[in-house]
């Protein structure tokens, strides 16, 4: 199994053209990704779209039917599960119910051949340990049932830690949790990645999450990788209309690419260059890259809805086509809109992919 | 989510807090069904052996052939629902863990036991291992004896027993998440130890659930003991089977004080168990 390392990029993980079929519904169709050591790598997709079986695929608990996976330079598809020593977070914590914070955290070592297990006091060292690092302090004796969720993912984390993993591996572990408890629980893991400097895979569905903690971003629909990159990367330069939309709100307009310009039927202003071939296309802008302009200068968009929408003020319209059409302005303007109301709206900064070919 | 210390231990109460009401008249009803049913018959049989005063009913129940017959009933009970509990929890892994063809025939004949007059059983049994029998045929020569002798009982025991602990235990089986044993495994526990520290022990109330009923059943089974243990006193007469043979000789006080005593032993043995059970289902979950 002692296979030399090869070179200085295979130092991390590398995942090569992985395929998986679950009878006739392709899971992964060919997933390349490589993980540099020690980076936190989020995997952000829709269901169905491969992520959580990837992860598993990673921790052995799938099998590939095809492709490769090297950690180190070891094929890593080559080892038993138990051998991967892995660490893998649940969405619902998969604690051991009838066992003991302690004991849950301790598994992982005492289950360990009698040579590579350590002393029972240094198993009760390192779980005391990883309870202040998970910071459970005095919760050890306690039962899973006596936790509130949070509690019980943080012990889930002590427990994968507990083996010192070679690859710290997260499906969805916030999924299960109030938005609050998420959001700190999020910290508290990125802080937790930076003081291991394990390499970790996270998956997520929610793009906030990814974007908010992940060194990169790795977004999967329907079985594919489509791209992958840091997040301020992903967002300024997302390479089809599935990431941009993925990755936030975004208002769609549909148009036409006729000789280098993208034609909107009724909206001469509007008319930004592509490269794209002739065809139907989509021009997408966020809420927040648009300007207010005057009559005839932009879309006509009768508002419908205004309220707050975190530091600013949502504006909810219709465009001519009864198009929805949503504007985010600052709070300081919040009286000067009324729904009834029609503005001209020019986007700031348009993306344009050529259209997806209708479902079939 | 409890986050507070563990339940401190209740003071007895008369009410539990409920959202439903109605917690006088339910608690009456089932005061009145449950005195129906159960304590007016048993308040009868604890009254009845006493016609012939204390020493009456000592001289009854330490009768050697009295006491023998509890020794067998209570001891192949407990040797049959412990043997039940380790082949049902075995029966109850294949039907919940395995799909097979026909799996949904025999998850059904599990309950056959429940259903067929256990006479039926008992007859089927003592055919099949008696001298003649299918199996009895080719065990007696080995010097294995089992119609007509103790080990008839136990055997018969078995078929009651069984389906109790399958359906106990089946349905925390299923309901149990796949997703603990995948944990314990990436941590790098074998299947030996996935199965003894992670599944048994969640299984544990269950189980024991099963064997109380299990064993409970076997201490009160007649039908099907009766046509195979050949009956024997001293040897293989079973409790039950003396109460029958006392009553016959109308001999009523006698038969009430065997009954007695087995009431006693049985109500104390459930009450271990019961313990047992909240005391193990306590942790967690």
């Amino acid at each position: 199994m002692a296979e030399p390392v090869e070179s200085g990029s295979d130092a991390g993980l590398r995942i090569d053209t992985i395929v998986k079929q679950y009878g006739r519904y392709p899971a992964l169709r060919g997933v390349s990704l490589d993980v540099q050591p020690g980076e936190f790598v989020a995997l952000l997709g829709p269901s169905g779209s491969g992520k959580t079986t990837l992860l598993r695929t990673l921790a052995g608990l799938e099998t590939p039917d095809s492709g490769e996976v090297r950690l180190g330079g070891q094929d890593f598809l080559a080892l038993s599960p138990r051998a991967r020593r892995v660490g893998m977070v649940f969405q619902h914590y998969a604690l051991f119910r009838h066992m003991t914070v302690a004991s849950n955290i301790a598994f992982g070592l005492e289950v360990r051949p009698r040579r590579d297990r350590p002393s029972k006091a240094e198993i009760a060292e390192r779980v005391a340990r990883l309870l202040a690092l998970v910071q459970l302090e005095g919760l050890g004796t306690r039962y899973p049932a006596q936790l509130s969720g949070g509690q019980r993912q943080r012990v889930a984390l002590a427990r994968a830690l507990a083996i010192e993993p070679r690859l710290l591996l997260l499906d969805e572990p916030f999924g299960a949790l109030d938005a609050t408890v998420r959001k700190e629980l999020r910290h508290h893991l990125r802080r937790i990645h930076d003081e291991t400097g394990l390499t970790t895979l996270f998956v997520t569905h929610d793009q906030e999450e990814a974007l908010d903690l992940a060194d990169r971003v790795a977004v999967l629909r329907e079985g594919r990788l489509l791209q992958v990159g840091a997040p301020r990367t992903l967002l300024d330069a997302p390479q089809s209309a599935f990431v941009h939309a993925f990755l936030g709100e975004t208002n769609r307009l549909h148009g036409l690419a006729r000789a280098g310009r993208v034609l909107i039927a009724g909206e001469p202003w509007l008319s930004p260059a592509t490269t794209l071939a002739d065809g139907p296309v989509a021009l997408f802008f966020r809420f927040h890259e648009t300007e207010i302009v005057g009559p005839d200068q932009g879309l006509a968009v009768r508002l419908f809805a205004v309220h707050r929408k975190g530091g600013n003020v949502r504006l909810e319209g219709r465009d001519a086509r009864g198009q929805t059409v949503e504007i985010d302005r600052p709070l300081t303007e919040e009286g000067q809109y009324q729904p009834g109301q029609t503005l001209y709206v020019r986007p700031t900064v348009t993306r344009i992919y050529a259209e997806d070919p209708p479902p079939a | 989510m409890k986050t507070d210390s563990p339940p401190s231990r209740r003071a007895l109460r008369w009410r539990e807090p409920s959202v439903l009401p109605g917690f006088i008249p339910s608690f009456g009803f089932v005061v009145v069904y449950l005195s129906l049913i159960v304590l007016i018959p048993l308040a009868a049989l604890v009254a009845r052996p006493w016609e012939r005063g204390i020493g009456g009913f000592l001289r009854t129940v330490t009768d050697a052939r009295v006491v023998a017959a509890l020794q067998l009933s209570f001891t192949s009970a407990l040797l049959a629902a412990l043997v039940s509990a380790l082949m049902g929890l075995v029966t109850a892994w294949v039907l919940t863990r395995y799909d097979f063809p026909l799996r949904s025939l025999l998850d059904a004949a599990i309950d056959l036991p429940f259903a067929l007059p256990t006479a039926v059983a008992g007859i089927a049994l003592a055919t099949l291992y008696g001298a003649h029998g299918w199996i009895g045929g080719r065990i007696e020569p080995l010097g294995l004896k089992i119609a007509y002798a103790p080990a008839g009982v136990f055997v018969a025991l078995l078929i009651v027993g069984l389906p109790f602990v399958v359906r106990s235990v089946q349905p925390v089986l299923a309901d149990f998440e796949a997703e603990a044993e995948e944990a314990a495994l990436t941590l790098g526990a074998h299947p030996g130890q996935i199965a003894n520290r992670v599944i048994l022990p969640a299984l544990a109330p269950a189980l024991l659930s099963g064997f109380s009923l299990a064993f409970a059943r076997a201490v009160g089974e007649y039908g099907s003991v009766i046509f195979i243990a050949g009956n024997m006193p001293m040897r293989s007469e079973i409790a039950p089977l003396l109460i029958i043979t006392k009553l016959e000789q109308f001999d009523y006080a006698g038969a009430a004080a065997i009954g007695l005593v087995m009431l006693v032993l049985s109500f104390g043995s459930l009450l271990v168990l019961n313990r047992l059970q909240l005391a193990l289902s306590r942790r967690g979950v």
